[in-house]
This record gives C-alpha cells, structure tokens and sequence, in this order.
C-alpha cells in the first residue's frame, strides 16, 4: 500500500473538518475489509484514511417510534447477535449472519458495507425488501435515503463527498408479515452470492390473500434491485404456487447479470426465478411458523 | 508520517514507531517479532491471519497496525502458559489437525475465538465458524475432530502410536498395494 496520512476524529464536526482538508484524496475507513482490499490493489489511493471508529455514537442499535435504528459503525456481527434485532427483526440477523465469515462480520460495519456499493452484498437486498433508509450527514444538515435509492452503479452510490452514513433506519413490519432471505452458494459457503433473493409478503387477516409484497435480488445487475412487476403480479392475488411462479417469472425478466466465475448470464436468470420463488414460499412458511410454534424461527441455524 | 502506537500482545507491552499503512500482521512479525502469526491470501479469504484483538476474531492482513492502538492483542504465541500448550494446541498435534501447519496457527485462534464465546459448540457450529478457515493440505476432519476434543475434553487421551505398531499398520496397507 502506498503511505497515507491516518485520522481519528473525535466526532462527526471533526469529520467534516478532516473532510474538507483533504477532499477527494481522502477516504472515510471504518472496518476496512473492502477498502484496505482495494488499497493493496492500488484500485484506490487515497493519500488520506480517515477512520470512523473514535466517533462517538455511530455505533449500537436501539428503537426508537417502532424501527429500528443501526448505527453506520455497527459491526455485521452486532446485528447478527443483536437480541433486540433477532426478537423485532429475526431476518436482518439471519442476512447479516450469511456475509462472508466470522471474521469480516467482526470487522465490516453496516454503514460500510453499504458504501461500499458491491452489488454482490447479503444486506442490500433484505433491507430493501424491509423498505430501509440511510441517514446521511454532511456539514450541511442530515437526509433520509431510501436503500432502493441509494445505488446507482458498481461501486456507486449517492453519497456526496462530505457525506456520511451516521444511520440505517428499518421500520417495523405491518402486521400479519413475514420475509426470508436466500443465498445461492454453489461454490463456498463464505463466498459472495450467485444471486440472492429478499421477499418481505404481507398477508390480509384472513391469510389467503397477498396484501403486499416486497422482493428484492442481489448479484444480478451493478446495483441490488427491487422486482416491482413481479410485485406487481402478486399484490392482491390468492396465496397459490401459480401466482408464486408467475412472480419468478417476471423476477428473471427484471434482472440483468453478468457472466463471471459463479455462473453464465443465463443460468443466474433462471436462479433469480427460481430463488425469488423460494424466498417468497420460505416467507409464507413464516406465516405457518407462527401460529404452530413461535419460537422455531429463531432455532432454524441452517446455513444455505 | 510515523506514529507512536502502543500494541498489547499476549499481555505484554510493545511500544512502536510505525506507518500508518503497516498492516497489523506486518507489525507483529516484523516489528514485535512474533512469527506465529502466518500470511496467506493476504485479503482476508484463508484465515492465516487470524489474531484476536478486544476478545473479537480478526484477519490481521487487513488490520491497520495504527488502529489497534492500545488493544488487546492475542497471537497464537499467547496460548500456552508456563510451557504447557494450550488444550487447542495439543489436541491439533494429537488428533492430526496440524499437518502441514501453516493455516494452523489461523486455525487455532479461529476455535480459541470460538471457545471463548460457546464453550459447548455442536461439530455444526465448529464447521459453519471455522469455514472461513482454509487448510490447503485439506484436512478439515481432522481440525474439527482436534477441536471437538477440546470440546469433549479428550486432550491428553490419545497414546503416541508405537513404533512397531506402525510398522505392523503399514504393512497391513500393503494387502492393499498387491491386490
């Protein structure tokens, strides 16, 4: 790695301040996982690294008026092993518990990894399907982004220069709702995605009828998406395994992925399909689950 | 520009004059001198690395010496204790988990971490911790048997195979070798 200059602001003002300084040629580093990778590979070079990991009050998760909120410094562990998450939320933990291993989850924050905009990440999609925010702050005030809006390209996202990501805010689910999240590994179990799939599903109170219907895939274009037609095509439907392939079927004509090392172009179209309607029966499960035994959700530890 | 850091390993106090780009790994074997800890893939993938620092398990290959200012730092040189091993560092050597030995340092910092935080882990849970663990001469049975020892408290059960009963099993392998 090339020499840098190394800071550790105190807080959020100290950021700015170290921000404005150094401009461009700085970067923010917080675990470090992804951008220390990046570095050795000389694909960035900052001539500054500014480190998140003195600011107070970035880390922690609390609720506050029914979401919860996750500080941008809390690790990928904190939010697998968090008991106020696995009771509110179980399927944030059980997302940030598939990333990559023990020790990447120690070490990447939730914050980090969004900025880091790989579209091959566990979390975006699952926070997607969940209808998450971030919180960005920069010298000039602070803004709510939708996580659906937040990528814009590999590696990219809206994030201004001065920004930073303080919060990621996930609202409580309506009631009579559930979600799953699915990871297609055929290579390693620490590997990234072949493509992955989020569906959060709302049922109407006599449990036969999609109310709503949130999916989301992973690994299949620059950026996370949201499959609004394959939505779209369940929203108001009877629960029934047709309508379930009908949304698969809209899910592949949503997706744009590459060919690489996991898998041809095609074959990761036909496992979005596949993986979107398997998320969306696992979440359906969910519905059984609760009535039968409540406290199975939590047990299931299976890693795939 | 070089800093002051004080790194805390294995109890001990290293005062360091170092880069802000040295890599904690860098720093503990070339700076602290402590070679234990081995470099694989260098981007976090293998486990070679791996050190705990405050009780956490990290790839100290993507570690920034500079950030560990003042941390608790453990190294596979930090486990055996008044020349004993470790149970971890004896159940590898008895039940074959060390072989060619460079991810075992990794490996045993990898179920330290893991002992540390569940004591009583189910084989499933060693497998799904430790999978971020490679061993190259792929000898994963025998790391999750060492490891399951510690767990079953079977260190120190195994007897050293003779000399002429290994002479006798591998003999016994050549009806193998003729038919």
């Amino acid at each position: 790695m090339q020499p840098f200059e190394y800071r550790t602001p105190k807080n959020l003002k100290e950021v700015q301040q170290e921000l404005k300084q150094f401009g461009a040629d700085a970067k923010l580093v917080a675990g470090g996982t992804a951008l220390i990778i990046m570095m050795k590979q000389r694909l960035v070079r900052p001539t500054c690294l500014i480190s998140l990991s003195s600011v107070r009050g970035l880390a922690g998760i609390a609720e506050k008026n029914g979401a919860l909120r996750i500080g941008g410094s809390t690790t990928h562990r904190e939010v697998e092993t968090s008991s106020l998450v696995r009771r509110r939320l179980p399927l944030l933990a059980e997302t940030y518990r598939h990333v990559a291993t023990i020790r990447v989850r120690n070490m990447a924050t939730v914050g980090g990894g969004l900025a880091h905009a790989d579209p091959n990440q566990d979390p975006p999609p699952t926070l997607i399907a969940l209808g998450a925010s971030v919180k960005a702050s920069s010298a000039g005030g602070s803004r709510m982004i939708p996580v659906e809006e937040f990528f814009t390209d590999y590696y990219e996202t809206v994030l201004k220069p001065d920004e930073v990501i303080t919060e990621v805010s996930v609202p409580r689910l309506p009631p009579n709702s559930a979600g799953a999240f699915l990871k297609f590994l055929p290579r390693t179990a620490d590997d990234y995605a072949t493509v992955s799939a989020a569906a959060v599903v709302t049922l109407d109170r006599s449990k036969k009828i999609f109310s709503d219907v949130r999916i989301a895939l992973g690994s299949v274009g620059t950026t996370p998406i949201r499959a609004r037609e394959a939505e779209a095509v369940l929203r108001g439907q009877p629960v029934k395994a047709e309508a379930l392939r009908a949304a698969a079927e809209k899910a592949k004509q949503a997706v744009d992925p590459i060919s690489d090392f996991r898998g041809s172009a095609a074959y990761k179209r036909e496992m979005a399909g596949v993986f979107v309607r398997r998320a969306l029966e696992k979440a359906l499960e969910g519905f059984k689950r609760v009535k039968s035994a409540p406290s199975r959700q939590s047990k299931r530890r299976g890693r795939r | 520009m070089k800093r002051a850091v004080v790194l805390n390993v294995n109890g001990e106090s290293y005062d360091l004059d170092i880069e802000p780009n040295r890599l904690l790994l860098q720093a503990l074997r070339e700076d602290v001198g402590l070679t234990g800890t081995k470099e694989g893939c260098s981007i976090g993938v293998c486990g070679a690395c791996s050190v705990i620092v405050d009780g956490r398990l990290v790839s100290s290959c993507l570690t920034l010496a500079v950030a560990c200012q003042g941390k608790e730092i453990t190294t596979i040189e930090g486990l055996a204790s008044d020349g004993r091993l470790h149970p971890l560092q004896q159940a590898f050597i008895e039940y074959g988990g060390f072989q060619c030995g460079i991810c075992t340092p990794g490996q045993i910092m990898a179920a330290k971490a893991l002992l540390n935080e569940n004591p009583q882990p189910s084989e499933e849970q060693v497998k799904e911790w430790m999978s971020g663990n490679l061993c190259r001469c792929t000898g994963y049975y025998k790391i999750l048997e060492s490891v399951m020892a510690v767990v079953n408290n079977k260190v120190g059960t195994v007897q050293p195979v003779r000399r002429d009963e290994r002479s006798a099993k591998i003999e016994s392998l050549k009806v193998y070798k003729s038919s």
